[in-house]
């Protein structure tokens, strides 16, 4: 016969934790596949517009920014407080606009030149006369397929 | 002494923490955020020789949104809301009972959905000041955007049954010949304001 309690005194047991690093790993690949790290330090500030038919950014890596807005307040002092524009890393003029994208363009794969996005990040209280200063040098860059960035509104 | 000593297992009780420490460090610099926006396209530029040309577009086949200094609209010619621009744009794109005012229409073959009438040769043309504030501008370009596929949604579900996300890539592109996006972003000029 088997001997059915023998112990009397039963602890419950300790919850099996092996399984726990997986889990957390999982986990961690999933972020890790997502993840997208800040390509650029904002030295603008941009608050983007609202809009209610947004769509999607089809590729990421062929899209390239253009940030306009004013200049965050640790550079107001070199810089100034008017709207300025971001290229990459680095406060741009305008004139500069059309060179960084030839090179930015020279840069990538030969089949895709063709579909390069350029994305305008401005602030919403930017004029339009920068903005069309823009249009007009990514125009004569051939970087004729731009996004308006802005986010998604509910209420129309 | 002579006992076999076995080499302890090496304690993997930390590992959940350091996959935490880098789990945490993963979703603080995550941003899940898909940037969005309106895409356009702009038109090729002009050689640098040649002037603006004249735009041979007849009269009442041109929509025109003037966005002055001020944030106002003047559609056709009259001020405006931004919120009934959407209805007036849809008016003229469709041009539903023929008016000899809106746009001239055409009647062409279309692939899947057969012959239609339509505005094929509408322009929107969009004009704003030097000091129109961007978020306005947007709002034009959102409400003329929203026309457009208000229409297409429209035509989608009359001819398909379907809203127009859901249309395959024939479908869709029979739908968008019917209402092809035309919004012109015309050479700035000063409208209003201080001229320079």
């Amino acid at each position: 016969m088997a001997q059915i309690r023998k112990d009397k005194e039963r602890e419950t047991p300790a919850l099996a934790t092996s399984s726990l690093p997986d889990i957390i790993f999982m986990f961690l690949f999933f972020f890790m596949s997502v993840t997208t790290m800040k390509e650029v330090t904002f030295k603008v500030r941009v608050s983007p517009p609202m809009a209610t038919e947004v769509q999607k950014l089809e590729n990421k890596s062929l899209t390239r920014y253009v940030y306009v807005g004013k200049p965050m307040a640790q550079y107001t002092k070199a810089f100034g407080s008017e709207t300025r524009i971001q290229l990459g890393d680095a406060f741009a003029d305008v004139n500069e606009l059309q060179e960084f994208i030839v090179s930015e363009r020279s840069a990538m794969n030969e089949n895709d030149q063709n579909l390069m996005t350029v994305s305008i990040k401005a602030d919403k209280d930017t004029k339009m006369g920068i903005i069309n200063d823009i249009k007009q040098s990514l125009r004569k860059a051939y970087a004729l397929k731009i996004v308006y960035s802005a986010n998604k509104r509910m209420t129309p | 002494m002579g006992k076999k000593r076995k080499t302890s297992e090496i304690n993997s009780s930390s590992m959940a923490d350091i996959a935490f420490l880098l789990l945490i460090f993963f979703l603080v610099t995550t941003s899940m955020s898909t940037s969005t926006g309106l895409a356009r396209r702009l038109p090729p530029p002009l050689p640098p020789d040649m002037k603006v040309p004249p735009t041979d577009v007849n009269k009442r086949n041109i929509f025109v949104v003037k966005v002055n200094s001020q944030n106002q609209l003047m559609v056709q010619g009259e001020l405006m809301e931004v919120r009934d621009l959407r209805q007036k744009a849809k008016e003229f794109i469709k041009n539903e009972n023929n008016d000899p005012n809106l746009p001239v229409k055409s009647e062409v073959n279309i692939p899947l959905i057969g012959l239609m009438s339509i505005t094929k040769d509408h322009v929107i043309s969009l004009q704003n000041d030097v000091d129109t504030q961007y978020q306005a501008y947007i709002n034009v370009q959102n409400e003329l955007v929203a026309a457009y596929n208000e229409l297409r949604n429209e035509l989608a579900r009359e001819k398909f049954g379907m809203a127009y996300e859901d249309l395959d890539e024939d479908q869709q592109k029979a739908v968008q010949a019917v209402y092809p996006q035309k919004i012109s972003e015309a050479e700035p000029k000063n409208y209003g304001g201080v001229k320079k």
